[in-house]
């Protein structure tokens, strides 16, 4: 088997994974930069709208700029990377199994900062499982990256700024959204992008949610290629304990769903290392506990981005650096006090973005995970002490 | 469906195609494009179908996690279509089951 090594080993080259490799890179250490698909930039070159913030956070840029101004300077920085290549596995000793373009490695680092990102959620319904419901993001992908339109007529679940964004993206396509369903009485996402749709005429049922969709064949088993897939969608109203209203039930032509239902941190890795978790819905489940340095449970081992909880992409690029300086600073690259004022201003950054009415659950979560950490590692300094 | 132009990406210009087959159906597709978006672009959209109850699949994530996209690519089955690029002369099968 032969082995692979580096000062550092970032895992995943989306906004967070870039941002740590280039901030430990630029510090002076080696740095391997590893990520399963074939280009880098994670979700972000999907990201055609304009990012919300303030100019230090680069509002107003689209993601796919933001995306392309980092690949550049990762790229000039001398971050060596490894594409189309996969971590499948992690021992509490941070040694790692690499599928590098299908060869076996033994991966050593002395930091590993994990930014594996999150994956789309699913809900179930009557004819869930059909072809035509999708992902919201693999919309995105289809149109933004492949430049193919997922289908013609639209119906979005979830109101939230997935659903809301990628509403906006399947119309500026070129398809049609019948409606965005959401079973929450009030739309989730800002009301500045819920306007948009609005204006464009998509009407959105918030207490409504998606009870049936089938197709021409009803899904059955002898359907052919091109046919069983989604041709019409059940909407039904729920009561003020989330109960299907009996009769309320109307029916749309839409030849697609897109589910926009939230995301999971992707923490398979995490785990495997070892790493303490506590569960935090408003973060999307299981996240890993970490300090104000992202250093997990397992002394090394850092974590950034959409894993720690899903957040934004701002957030997570913010994340990404805090980490990269940490490990850098770990290796005794920087000095405590040239990290403690690079950590000082990108913490101040990701304050202000966890600031205002959709910014303060995010706040007081990333707090509980915060104080969870400094309860496991005074339990850990009382039973050295003993 | 192909999106020749887009009010921000701007136009799709200077395509290079190649041929993929779908059983015996040839199919243009945009070279270095994903399996799955080619066969989309056709109007496909059963890739596969479930191992017991024969139901149809096809894509849900289109990132490589969720794997409902699984077809028999030049005789490997459970080939991801969705992170798998086309190439010229390539041939897609459905998946039943487990072949």
């Amino acid at each position: 088997m032969r082995n692979v090594a580096a000062e550092v080993a970032v895992i995943g080259a989306g906004p967070a994974g870039l941002c740590a490799a280039y901030q430990a890179r630029s510090a002076g250490a080696d740095v391997l930069l590893i990520d399963e698909n074939k280009l880098p930039g994670g979700q972000l070159f999907k990201q055609i709208h304009k990012f919300f913030g303030s100019g230090e956070h680069q509002a107003g840029v689209r993601g796919f700029d933001i995306a392309k101004a980092l690949l550049t300077r990762v790229a000039e920085s001398g971050v060596r990377v490894k594409l189309d290549s996969l971590v499948y596995g992690i021992q509490p000793d941070k040694s790692m199994g690499l599928l590098d373009a299908e060869e076996n490695c033994l991966l050593r680092a002395e930091k590993v900062v994990i930014a594996a990102g999150a994956k789309e959620n699913y809900t179930p319904f009557a004819g869930s499982t059909l072809p035509g419901v999708i992902g919201a993001g693999a919309a995105q992908t289809m149109i933004h990256i492949n430049r193919v339109l997922p289908g013609k007529r639209v119906v979005m679940v979830g109101a939230g700024n997935v659903g809301l964004i990628v509403s906006y993206q399947l119309l500026q396509a070129g398809a049609e959204v019948a409606a965005v369903v959401e079973a929450a009485p009030r739309i989730g996402g800002y009301g500045v992008h819920a306007a948009k749709i609005r204006r464009a005429g998509v009407p959105i049922y918030v207490g409504h949610t998606i009870s049936r969709a089938y197709g021409g064949t009803d899904g059955g088993g002898d359907c052919g290629a091109g046919a069983g897939g989604v041709e019409h969608v059940e909407i039904v109203r729920l009561d003020e304990n989330w109960r299907p209203v009996a009769g309320s039930e109307f029916t749309l032509d839409a030849d697609t769903v897109c589910l926009a239902v939230g995301l999971s941190p992707m923490t398979e890795l995490i785990w495997m290392a070892g790493c303490r978790f506590e569960y935090i819905p408003a973060f999307g489940g299981h996240v890993p506990l970490h300090d104000h340095n992202m250093e997990t449970t397992v002394g090394g081992l850092y974590v950034a981005g959409d894993v720690t909880g899903v957040e934004e992409a701002s957030t997570a690029m913010e994340e990404g650096g805090l980490a990269g300086v940490a490990a850098a600073e770990a290796l005794g690259y920087l000095s405590a006090s040239a990290a403690a004022r690079k950590k000082a201003e990108i913490a101040a950054r990701l304050n202000s973005l966890r600031e205002g009415p959709f910014g303060d659950a995010r706040r007081a979560a990333k707090e509980k995970q915060l104080a969870a950490m400094a309860r496991f590692c005074s339990c850990e300094a009382e039973r050295g002490a003993v | 469906m192909r999106i020749l132009r887009h009010p921000i990406l701007g136009e799709l210009t200077g395509l290079k195609t190649v041929t993929i087959y779908y059983g015996d159906q040839p199919i243009s597709a945009v070279e270095g494009e994903p399996i799955a978006a080619a066969l989309l672009n056709a109007g496909i959209r059963v890739f596969r179908k479930t191992a017991k109850r024969h139901e149809p699949r096809g894509i849900f994530c289109a990132i490589g996690r969720c794997t409902d996209c699984m077809m028999i690519v030049d005789g490997v089955p459970n080939t991801r279509t969705c992170v798998t690029s086309v190439r010229d002369g390539m041939r897609v099968r459905l998946q039943d089951g487990r072949q």
